[in-house]
């Protein structure tokens, strides 16, 4: 019964609720649009100043049209006072930025705490004078998804459009600002206008948002979808449209859940919907996600756990005969350790790895020997190891007795390509080449 | 001046000073809008606290918001190391979600007490002259305070003992958290027990004047006396004066606008209002203040970077 009607409100069948839903679901995607911009920018916060700054705004409106005679209740006249004192206020945050030692949290935090002080005493004054109808003013702090209506809806679809439309056009030009705004001015670009289209942005997206989800969650709308969008990619046009695609998932799918159960608010419920796409995204994400980066960090602990151990059986082998070319005899395990000072653990463990990948065989007398293919590729490492160390010797001025410690840190990356380079700079294209300094 | 206006001031200032002495720390740490964040994620503290121990006694309340407070600083921290998010973005996520989760608990506790995002919101400073303690009653004086002014005059005592006990270490935490570390002052632990603090003010504060003064309060006296010194104990007693000023104000604020006609407003309200004009007053006229601009040669604090 509960799933069919999750069903068919998700697929928009009850009249009832299919208005708020896909309101909030066209409102998710403004907001992802408008909110990848506000995070490459570095004012991901600055939506939360500016929802609060509204609240007078909303107030003084209303005192306005009631004492002129209209009813208070307007809602493009609210929303323009919202719009006005919201803009106010991140006028001022930019102003106390600019002109005092003050940084960015700061500038925030003082216009967010006073206007929204100066909200609330404005709606209580007004709840207080009589013959008022302000009671539910403070809807605008929670939202009310549920009672929204088709002015609001066209209200909202009017905001994705022109945010739609506004993003194509300044694609390359938001880009540069939200990137390196300092060469985008150095470059002639108009960045204080830049700003102010995005600014002014966030701003409709928040004011329209007051009424739908309210004025602390609003704030995640701009914030989450966005964040959680860049743990999947590195570039600008995709992160845009996942983000996107994630304010609108979370809204749709958020909006749906909470018309099942009347106890449920919709604001909130969009709020943990994106709150769980962020958590799947920072564990998973296949760009930057605490996983895959993990993964890959293991990856490599193991690519260069390998080539130390092959380098420093070819190192052993070539320290123990005179003739060249060297012959893969077998080596003591004791011996090993003391080459590289491995703790014993350590070792097992990459000798475990390294038998695994057939790079080396367990003689019956319990010493190592290499394999065809492990010999092969020891020494390959060592020359390259080695072809790195002359360069650095060459032209980074390195000692040759400090010169071991600096290659390794690169060589593990080294490709056929570069290696190629080496040898031609240098001169070099014998099979084996001597170490420059003593092992 | 009535002993309800003195009662509603001496909670409000208390409060305020209260929230003051650890938003100068925030300030100095570029954290300001730490104390935002917390004020709004306590709500699921409360509201837990709520459903698990039945009844709105304080110390569960406290217990379960100061709780809360904290895992906000945290969970922020591990967004922004573990997944190399910027410090805001991180932030905004942990405290709008926590507060989602607060309003929807809320909403499921409301079925059997009043217990509303409102009062979180807005407090009841108004009421605080209510619920009273007698100090003491002889034939001739009887003295009686509110119990929100015990709270809050505890509060503020237990952040400047903090705030004494670890000058140093907070203020080299705060300035230089390398140097700090090498120095084996475990800036780390200083950021978590300042969190802690921070956390259990807000707590401690909202319950009586409401999170709206808990936000101004730690933000603003700090900012503002952040524009007119430039010595940290300079900067810690005039933030902790502006904001009893700020009280002071705010509550003469609330008076007059019946004077004059208007309605009367909420204390709390105007006591961050008041906040506001007096920073105002220190932009526009401080010693590096804008008025002062083209009179003053102002020597620039740090060379070019």
């Amino acid at each position: 019964m509960t799933w069919e009607l999750l069903r068919d409100t998700l697929l928009l069948e009850y009249h009832n609720t299919r208005l708020p839903v896909l309101g909030v679901t066209f409102l998710g995607t403004t907001a992802g649009l408008v909110g990848s911009f506000l995070l490459l920018r570095k004012q991901s916060l600055l939506g939360d100043a500016l929802s609060h700054a509204t609240l007078p705004g909303i107030g003084i409106a209303f005192a306005a049209m009631t004492s002129l005679g209209f009813s208070g209740r307007s809602l493009p006249g609210l929303l323009f006072g919202a719009t006005v004192t919201g803009l106010l206020g991140i006028l001022l945050v930019l102003a106390i930025r600019r002109t005092t030692r003050l940084k960015d949290d700061a500038a925030m935090g003082i216009i967010l705490s006073v206007f929204f002080g100066m909200g609330v005493a404005i709606l209580k004054m007004l709840e207080k004078t009589p013959g008022s109808s302000a009671a539910g003013l403070d809807s605008f702090i929670y939202g009310k998804t549920a009672s929204m209506i088709w002015a609001d809806f066209y209200l909202i679809s009017g905001t994705l459009a022109v945010t739609v439309f506004l993003t194509v056009i300044l694609l390359k030009e938001l880009t540069l600002l939200c990137f390196d705004s300092n060469y985008a001015s150095s470059q002639g670009w108009p960045v204080l206008r830049l700003d102010v289209v995005l600014m002014g942005l966030v701003t409709a997206v928040t004011v329209v948002g007051l009424q739908a989800v309210g004025l602390v969650l609003v704030i995640a709308f701009l914030i989450t979808p966005p964040t959680a969008a860049r743990f999947w990619t590195q570039r600008l046009g995709p992160m845009i449209f996942l983000s996107a695609f994630i304010g609108a998932l979370s809204g749709w799918l958020g909006a749906s859940i909470s018309a099942l159960d009347s106890n449920l608010p919709a604001g909130a419920l969009i709020v943990i919907t994106a709150a769980v796409v962020f958590l799947i995204s920072m564990i998973f994400g296949s760009a930057r996600g605490i996983l895959p980066r993990y993964l890959q960090h293991l990856r490599l602990q193991r690519k260069v756990g390998r080539q130390h151990l092959l380098r420093a059986s070819y190192e052993i082998l070539e320290d123990t005969q005179d003739s060249v070319p060297i012959q893969n005899l077998p080596i003591s395990i004791d011996r090993l350790r003391k080459h590289r000072y491995w703790a014993k653990g350590e070792l097992s463990k990459l000798i475990r790895q390294a038998r695994a990948e057939d790079h080396l065989e367990r003689r019956p007398t319990g010493e190592l020997h290499l394999s065809e293919s492990g010999f092969g590729e020891a020494s390959r490492l060592t020359r390259n190891h080695r072809l790195w160390e002359l360069y650095l010797i060459r032209y980074a001025d390195i000692a040759p007795s400090h010169v071991d410690r600096d290659a390794d840190l690169v060589e593990h990356l080294l490709g056929a390509e570069a290696v190629r380079q080496l040898e031609a700079e240098l001169n070099l294209s014998r099979p084996t080449i001597e170490s420059p300094h003593r092992i | 001046m009535t002993a309800i206006d003195f009662q509603i001031i001496l909670v409000g200032s208390l409060c305020a000073m209260a929230c003051a002495l650890p938003g100068t720390f925030l300030l100095l740490r570029r954290m300001s809008m730490m104390g935002d964040a917390i004020s709004h994620a306590v709500l699921p503290g409360l509201a837990m606290a709520f459903l698990i121990s039945g009844s709105r006694t304080s110390i569960w309340m406290f217990v379960g918001a100061s709780v809360a407070g904290v895992l906000t600083a945290l969970f922020s921290q591990w967004i922004t190391r573990f997944g190399k998010v910027e410090r805001g973005a991180a932030m905004g996520i942990v405290f709008t979600t926590l507060f989602a989760v607060g309003l929807v608990l809320i909403r499921r506790a409301a079925d059997h007490v009043d217990l509303d995002a409102g009062c979180v919101l807005y407090g009841a400073l108004e009421l605080t002259p209510l619920d009273v303690v007698t100090l003491f009653e002889t034939d001739r004086y009887h003295v009686e305070i509110p119990r929100a002014a015990i709270v809050a005059g505890a509060t503020l005592l237990a952040n400047v003992v903090f705030v004494g006990l670890f000058y140093k270490e907070l203020t080299l935490a705060s300035f230089d958290a390398g140097l700090a570390d090498t120095q084996g002052f475990r800036p780390r632990l200083m950021h978590y027990l300042l969190m802690t603090m921070v956390a259990m003010t807000t707590v401690a504060a909202f319950e009586a004047v409401g999170s709206i003064i808990v936000i101004a309060m730690l933000i603003v006296p700090p900012a503002t006396a952040f524009l007119l010194t430039r010595r940290l104990p300079v900067l810690i007693g005039l933030s902790l004066s502006i904001a009893f000023v700020s009280a002071v104000l705010g509550h003469g604020l609330s008076h007059l606008s019946t004077s004059i006609g208007l309605p009367e407003s909420t204390s709390s309200g105007m006591m961050s209002t008041a906040a506001g004009l007096l920073f105002l007053v220190a932009w526009l006229c401080g010693p590096e203040g804008l008025l002062r601009r083209r009179s003053a040669v102002v020597e620039a604090p740090y060379p070019a970077p």
